[in-house]
């Protein structure tokens, strides 16, 4: 650089100026280093892959020994999940082929022998899922984003103390607490209904989304409220139109969270709820049991409750770290 | 809502005065809800379950509960299967936190240079931890069938009648259980190892290339004991977590073949909600397992605390 005549106009330097790094031997170790991450990228997205081949393979496909990996897709796996059905005799089947006003979807069904008696549970827990997770979701960053804001701008007696507290909840093993609580929820009448299900994955999904949101709020500058508090707004104008806007990213990313817990949460619901009540985690095992292994069946089910928290996490790929960390950590 | 609740406060005619009350007010009012529903929801319960611990209560027995001492702690000392199960426990937790170590700190030194879709890479090996564990043990179980499943194929055990089966037999389950705890959770290693890294000024490797120290020597010097705070954090959390295995392993297994894979939480689901619903002495078990988690979360925090101040 300092060879460089003054006159000569700087180049920007968007290339690395160490010799230790552009040599062969440390290119050579690039190349290594990024084959092996593109690797290693490919193990983690097999069994992924490898259920979204299987969710649209026939039932022998499925079970083809050995697997395949080329195939004529079908919608046969969905169509299993979705759908109670009935098999046939040799004869009914012959009568039904004869019908014209069969949809799509009773014609696979049919071409595997098959009548469909009525829709499976399968869509009714899918819609017990969006409500609790949607729901509960709702109230966790609601009162999360208050209790953040306290704990972020307020000074509050023993505000470590609390905040330790809060987090701790969080780390209990669901088990425990579930054993007394299915016992108060059957003595108040709210075992396996929503509101009890909701209620527990808001104060679940509470402790996360204060810790998250706190951290998210720390950021704001104090300066914005307190010249909007002596230009005349009040706290809680101030809060609504200073503190809201500037923290909707950070509430965006808590709600997704939350969301993507509550939905994948599985022990609660296995254990407070039954019918009404029941999300899809603990139901897509209990597909197995019916008719044999359906191995499209479960990959369907499957597919369907993963692919949005894949797309998900796309979205959120600036703020995985802060959430996995309850917001302690950030970048 | 808020506002109706603070207004039988007095008002004062005086603005300044009327602001610190209702900051105060406010706070109590932004943090009392969220307080009492934790406390409801999970302090309450663990009282009852304190209580329920020295009971032989039963959920289906239309019989009070009884109360019998530490009969029920005693028992779970003295019962060689839960030994057996914690001892499983704490064994899977170890092999597989290790594991997670190991792979997550490798691949955060491999992606620790940004190159060309470095971003999008990284994103992707982060997709398992974001997913349900019990369906990702579903798929896995699917994966790991004898004759159809895949994972013997891609290990290379291509003839279906001599390769194992690996969930049905006892010596491999614990280890399909751990192939896939540690398939879903290296990465969470690795997102916290990259931040760390991330955070290290580069003039201190400088200085260290100036005196010609070896890269084994900076690794040792530099890179882990400024990674530290973060790995012990990623540690301390997977451990907790592995600790409460329960959603994988039900997906997975079930706890089987027999009681191969029975974690202690798998077993405290069983005995209070299977078969004879044996509720006092779960809760009994549920406290021994309490005790042991609230002693590693308290370090887990006070760690995080520390990383978050400094």
């Amino acid at each position: 650089m300092a060879a460089q005549s003054p006159a000569a106009p700087r180049l920007p330097v968007n290339f690395s100026t160490r010799v230790d790094e552009v040599s062969s031997r440390a290119r050579l170790a690039r190349f290594i280093r990024v084959v092996v991450v593109i690797a290693v990228a490919i193990i983690m997205l097999i069994p992924v892959t490898w259920m979204t081949l299987t969710a649209f393979k026939s039932r022998p496909d499925a079970v083809a020994v050995p697997p395949k990996i080329f195939f004529q897709p079908t919608l046969e796996g969905f169509v299993s999940l979705l759908t109670d059905r009935r098999q046939l005799t040799t004869e009914q089947i012959a009568e039904e082929q004869k019908r014209t006003d069969l949809t799509w979807i009773d014609q696979l069904a049919l071409s595997r022998g098959q009548v469909i008696t009525g829709p499976s549970d399968y869509p009714q827990r899918l819609l017990n899922s969006i409500i609790v997770a949607g729901v509960s979701t709702v109230f966790s960053v609601g009162l999360g984003l208050l209790s953040a804001y306290s704990f972020s701008r307020f000074s509050i007696a023993g505000a470590g103390d609390l905040l330790f507290f809060i987090l701790s909840t969080r780390m209990l093993p669901p088990v425990v607490v579930t054993i007394p609580l299915f016992l108060m929820y059957r003595a108040l009448g709210i075992y396996d209904t929503h509101f009890g299900l909701i209620l527990l994955y808001t104060v679940f999904n509470l402790s996360f989304s204060v810790w998250l949101l706190k951290g998210f709020i720390d950021e704001i500058p104090r300066e914005y409220e307190e010249a909007a508090l002596v230009d005349g707004y009040t706290r809680l104008q101030a809060f609504r139109k200073i503190v809201l806007p500037q923290s909707l990213t950070g509430i965006a990313a808590t709600t997704v969270f939350c969301l993507i817990f509550a939905w994948n949460e599985y022990a609660f619901a296995l254990m407070l709820s039954a019918d009404r009540a029941r999300t899809a985690p603990p139901s897509i095992p209990s597909v197995l049991g019916t008719g044999g292994i359906e191995s499209a069946a479960i990959a369907a089910g499957s597919l369907g409750f993963l692919i949005p928290v894949v797309i998900v996490t796309f979205a959120l790929r600036k703020y995985l770290l802060r959430g996995v960390t309850f917001g302690a950590i950030r970048q | 809502m808020l506002k109706n609740q603070a207004a039988p406060y007095p008002t004062s005619s005086q603005p300044q005065r009327r602001r610190q009350i209702s900051d105060r007010t406010l706070s109590q009012l932004f943090i009392w809800p969220t307080l009492i529903l934790l406390i409801a929801i999970n302090i309450v319960p663990l009282f009852y379950s304190l209580f329920l611990s020295f009971t032989n209560f039963s959920a289906i027995a239309n019989k009070p509960a009884e109360f019998v001492g530490f009969a029920n702690f005693t028992r779970i000392f003295n019962d060689e299967d839960i030994w057996g199960y914690f001892a499983l426990t704490g064994r899977y937790a170890l092999i597989s936190v290790g594991l997670q170590t190991v792979i997550g700190f490798g691949l955060a030194l491999l992606l620790r240079k940004k190159f060309r879709g470095s971003g999008i890479l990284t994103t992707l090996i982060l997709i398992p931890m974001m997913l349900s564990p019990v369906v990702v043990g579903l798929f896995w179980k699917l994966m790991f069938n004898p004759s159809y499943g895949i994972f013997n194929y891609l290990i290379g055990l291509t003839n279906p009648a001599t390769a194992p089966d690996w969930l049905a037999n006892s010596q491999t389950a614990l280890w399909a259980v751990i192939i896939v705890d540690v398939w879903m959770w290296s990465p969470f290693v690795m997102l916290l190892c990259l931040s760390g890294l991330s955070a290290i000024p580069d003039y201190l490797y400088e200085a260290a290339a100036i005196d010609r120290a070896s890269p084994w020597f900076q690794f040792w010097r530099i890179t882990l004991p400024q990674v530290a705070p973060l790995l012990l954090i990623a540690v301390l959390f997977r451990t907790i977590e592995a600790f409460k295995a329960f959603d994988l392993v039900m997906g997975l297994t079930g706890g089987g073949p027999g009681d191969a894979t029975q974690m202690i939480s798998v077993e405290i689901y069983s005995q209070a909600f299977l078969g004879q619903f044996r509720t006092g002495r779960a809760s009994a078990l549920a406290y021994v397992v309490l005790v042991i988690i609230i002693a590693v979360s308290n370090v887990y925090i006070r760690t995080l605390n520390k990383v978050r101040e400094g």
